[in-house]
């Protein structure tokens, strides 16, 4: 039977897009499908149910959902470019790191951006004790996952691209040089590799005005 | 590999994440000693093994400590290759189990937590809402289990039975402090039975707590949330 790959996504997504990255770095063909999130496809809500969400990565006809989950699928199933380590203490790490950044730092960023005015200042201040503990552990390494980019690299890819777009359609700085030198880096090094570069989202001022739309202009928003 | 195997769990007794790692290292059969944190009082040990969450379970394995309980039965899982697995081996299987293994954390588990943390409109909502996921894994199970889960027992038992224990093995006693059903065997009959076969397993039934000391404990954190002290 010849191998079926299929994608659901949506371009601007960090979800969407670290699947992209992985089926990427592995070599996998895949065939793409656009959502349009007002107006979901009745395929897309047979393969995703459960939550109706992208992405979803169709194998030979069998739907898997949630980025994480679909990444440790597409590592587990094709061999080729490694993208979890092979110990399994460097393999928790990641995994715990990358469930920080999902549950703890997409929530924090996105509240420093758009939260609540009044509560703007703490929400900052979080948001940067967040992104410290990120400095921490990269460290002095080339990428999360050392000398070549692996899991939580893709994981991070939010806070490689899109952190940058949350900030210039909010208005509020969060990773700055001065604070966070090694993150930093970091992210220089992330959008400018190969394999990472050619599949950021392109038409970053659309992004930029689709995350206005859907937010607003932000919490600094104050004066205007 | 079995020179030195040093394995420590800090734990807190109450604790739906503890409890998982506890009964993944009984059903493996891995020795371990045990550290009952006192969480107003955290021991310095823990806050140096978890510095992010500064929480319970780490699971500190040859001086390497590992948090995040789902992160923990992985580890587990990869690391000691002997006794059963907690995951299966198929890829497509294994993403199904940590599909269910988050939706039972991230939407019956915290819903269930808030459920009892609330009252009122609150609570109404959210117990609408536990309900609704409650029938959406009911609505699963048979592509979950194809065989069903009459014949799963200390053996066979995984990650995704894990979970589930950590989440409602303590039903009644959520039923008693609330004073409704939370699994009903009649609105999902097939959870319940799932569950229920898993409390009969014996290594299951010696690590969930007694009946008595659980309610004394979700009733405080009921009172607690409700009515919170000192600002």
């Amino acid at each position: 039977m010849a191998e079926e790959v299929l994608l659901f996504g949506v371009w601007g997504s960090p979800f969407s897009r670290r699947v992209e990255m992985a089926l990427k770095l592995k070599g996998i063909q895949y065939k793409y499908f656009e959502e349009d999130l007002t107006n979901k496809s009745p395929t897309l809500l047979k393969y995703n149910p459960i939550h109706k969400k992208i992405p979803v990565l169709v194998h030979n006809g069998k739907p898997i959902a949630e980025s994480q989950v679909i990444l440790e699928y597409i590592d587990e199933t094709w061999k080729g470019y490694p993208i979890f380590p092979k110990d399994p203490y460097e393999r928790a790490n990641a995994r715990f790191w990358a469930k920080f950044i999902d549950e703890k730092c997409l929530p924090g960023i996105f509240n420093a951006c758009w939260g609540e005015e009044k509560q703007h200042e703490n929400a900052v201040k979080e948001a940067c004790e967040l992104l410290k503990h990120l400095e921490n552990e990269i460290g002095e390494k080339k990428y999360f996952g050392g000398e070549a980019i692996g899991f939580l690299d893709i994981v991070a890819n939010f806070i490689g691209f899109w952190l940058g777009i949350f900030e210039e359609a909010s208005g509020t700085k969060l990773l700055t040089r001065e604070e966070f030198p090694k993150l930093s880096n970091w992210v220089g090094v992330f959008v400018s590799s190969s394999g990472i570069k050619e599949n950021l989202p392109p038409a970053r001022d659309k992004l930029i005005a689709y995350f206005r739309s859907q937010f607003g202009t932000g919490s600094t928003d104050a004066t205007k | 590999m079995a020179e030195e195997n040093k394995v420590i769990l800090h734990g807190f007794w109450p604790s739906p994440f503890v409890k998982r790692v506890e009964l993944a290292l009984k059903i493996k059969g891995i020795p371990y000693d045990y550290v009952e944190e006192d969480l107003p009082n955290k021991s310095s040990l823990l806050l140096e093994y978890n510095p992010v969450y500064k929480k319970v379970p780490v699971l500190v394995h040859n001086g390497k400590p590992i948090a995040e309980s789902i992160v923990i039965l992985e580890y587990i899982d990869e690391t000691w290759k002997n006794g059963p697995s907690l995951l299966p081996e198929d890829p497509y299987k294994r993403a199904e189990v940590r599909f269910w293994a988050s939706f039972l954390q991230q939407q019956l588990l915290q819903r269930a937590i808030l459920v009892v943390k609330s009252d009122g409109e609150a609570q109404e909502k959210a117990i609408e809402e536990l309900f609704e996921k409650l029938k959406l894994l009911e609505e699963r199970i048979m592509n979950i289990f194809p065989e069903g889960t009459a014949s799963i027992n200390q053996e066979n038992m995984g990650l995704l039975d894990i979970v589930l224990i950590s989440c409602f093995g303590y039903y009644k006693v959520l039923e008693e402090v609330l004073g409704f059903k939370v699994m009903d065997p009649e609105k999902t009959p097939l959870v319940f039975s799932w569950l229920t076969t898993l409390l009969e397993i014996p290594v299951v039934k010696e690590a969930i707590p007694s009946h008595e000391k659980e309610v004394l404990f979700i009733k405080y954190v009921r009172q607690n949330a409700l009515n919170p002290t000192a600002v």
